[in-house]
């Protein structure tokens, strides 16, 4: 199966540990991702909230730059998922948007008919194209024992996903049952992590993550695994600063879900960016999981 | 005091920010249940919630809905627009609201809009977003003393190879330019 893939500015450094397991564990899977030429920013929220238009069609270049032989765009981003999904959505609801923004990619030579290109999420590939068979086929270091809080955030599930409810997620829960983990409840699985509100307002940022984090540890997780850049920046580099304000002791290590699932598939653990977060989360690993029962791959 | 004033297009307030808003002719039909307030995780730092802020749009108070910090304090969790009963794309109403609050420069009280600004213009320039300069940028000019609290996690992310000190372009950063001056001169927008 062959995709275009949109990696977003995060990806290339501050989630490089995001990228890097994105890439292995799409390799093991069969999951031909081909990166698109010369992808440009999503503009995040910021754009959006200065000028519509010039947002709409600095995301719709990346449409417009899919190849003609595929139809399908991945994006591991939320934020970047979102806006590729709404800008594709909102030129098929309004059709005078949608000439606009034409006339502004005429001007670099290029042109996106809505509806063209299907932007996906990498979890809805994973769980959907790939599927639970050959996910489990793949396990060779069940993660029996690691107890995971699922945590979605808000881009993927609201309000455009299409593969998953956006108050109940279940997809990344049945993704980790799968690998032999234990999915813990969590009731703030949607909830947000703040976005951006971490550069305007700490105290009102810091407290959503001490919310999260909290929850996380009431529910005895071991780690909580994120599919956002933006909620695995906030909630890992910012605990500690959290803990201070707080007065609270979280440790709690913030992953990319990505990152576990190549755990689960045998990758050695620096082949999947492990090391870069700042609270550790290789420690937890060793002391819950054992070792892979096979050769990593 | 309800200000009834038109905009050059010759719409008045309630109209303008319909017409700025995909999807936006639903806020007419607000039912005032307040499920956005109830699922917004800034709702309490707002000064009105968005239930609040549509029925002082719809009653015309163009200068108490554009000076609120509610659009500012919006992080696009999409929680409330999932949730509207009434199909109100309520997070891009908020969008419409911050870009007519910059655009009568009557943005106060908040670095919202600096970081925005500082966040697009990287983008213009270089066609990927650029965090260190974004982050050493908007510090700088906004909140120095922060600055000083931001010096270990930025090494700490520096170290672990999360932070680049250089920025990445794009190839034909001439397309993506052509584009935006287009769109800039299409939409009329700061």
């Amino acid at each position: 199966m062959k995709y275009a893939y949109y990696p977003g500015c995060s990806l290339e450094c501050s989630s490089a540990a995001y990228d890097v397991s994105v890439r292995a564990v799409a390799e093991l899977l069969g999951i031909e991702l081909k990166e698109l030429d010369d992808w440009n920013c999503c503009g995040a929220t910021e754009y959006f909230s200065q000028d519509e238009l010039t947002a709409s069609s600095v995301i719709a270049r990346n449409l417009a730059l899919v190849e003609p032989d595929l139809n399908q765009l991945v994006a591991p981003c939320a934020a970047c998922y979102l806006n590729l999904k709404k800008v594709d959505h909102l030129m098929g609801e309004h059709a005078d948007l949608s000439a606009k923004i034409n006339q502004a990619l005429a001007a670099g030579g290029l042109r996106y008919q809505a509806g063209r290109v299907r932007v996906r999420h990498l979890l809805d590939v994973i769980h959907t194209d790939i599927g639970e068979q050959a996910i489990r086929d793949k396990v060779v270091r069940p993660l029996t024992g690691l107890r995971v809080a699922p945590y979605y955030g808000c881009q993927v599930v609201r309000p455009y996903n299409g593969f998953d409810d956006p108050e109940q997620p279940v997809k990344l829960d049945e993704l980790f049952t799968w690998l032999g983990a234990e999915v813990v409840d969590y009731p703030v699985k949607t909830h947000c992590c703040g976005g951006h509100m971490t550069q305007i307002s700490e105290p009102q940022a810091f407290e959503l993550h001490r919310r999260l984090l909290q929850n996380a540890v009431e529910y005895e997780a071991d780690m909580i695994l994120c599919m956002c850049p933006m909620c695995q920046l906030n909630l890992d580099a910012y605990q500690n600063r959290v803990n201070g304000l707080f007065n609270t002791h979280f440790k709690m290590p913030i992953v990319f879900f990505t990152q576990m699932l190549g755990i689960a598939f045998g990758i050695e653990p620096k082949k999947l960016g492990f090391g870069k977060e700042i609270v550790a989360a290789e420690p937890v690993i060793r002391a819950k999981l054992a070792p892979a029962t096979q050769p990593s791959a | 005091m309800i200000n009834i004033a038109h905009d050059k297009r010759g719409l008045s307030f309630r109209d303008q920010v319909v017409a700025d808003t995909p999807g936006g002719e639903q806020l007419a039909h607000c039912l005032q249940c307040g499920s956005c307030g109830g699922s917004c995780p800034n709702g309490a730092d707002m000064d009105y919630t968005p239930r609040t802020l549509f029925a002082l749009i719809n009653a015309g108070q163009r200068d108490k809905v554009l000076s609120a910090n509610t659009m500012w304090c919006c992080v696009s969790c999409y929680a409330c627009t999932s949730r509207c009963p009434q199909n109100i794309p309520i997070t891009d109403v908020m969008y419409a609201l911050k870009r007519l609050s910059l655009r009568e420069n009557m943005a106060s009280g908040t670095d919202a809009p600096a970081l925005a600004r500082t966040f697009t213009g990287l983008l213009d320039k270089y066609g990927r977003s650029f965090e260190f300069g974004l982050a050493s940028r908007y510090y700088l000019f906004n909140k120095p003393i922060s600055m000083l609290k931001m010096g270990p996690l930025g090494l700490s992310m520096f170290t672990r190879g999360r932070m680049s000190l250089v920025p990445t372009k794009i190839r034909q950063l001439d397309q993506l330019q052509a584009i935006i001056k287009k769109a800039r001169e299409l939409g009329g927008a700061s």
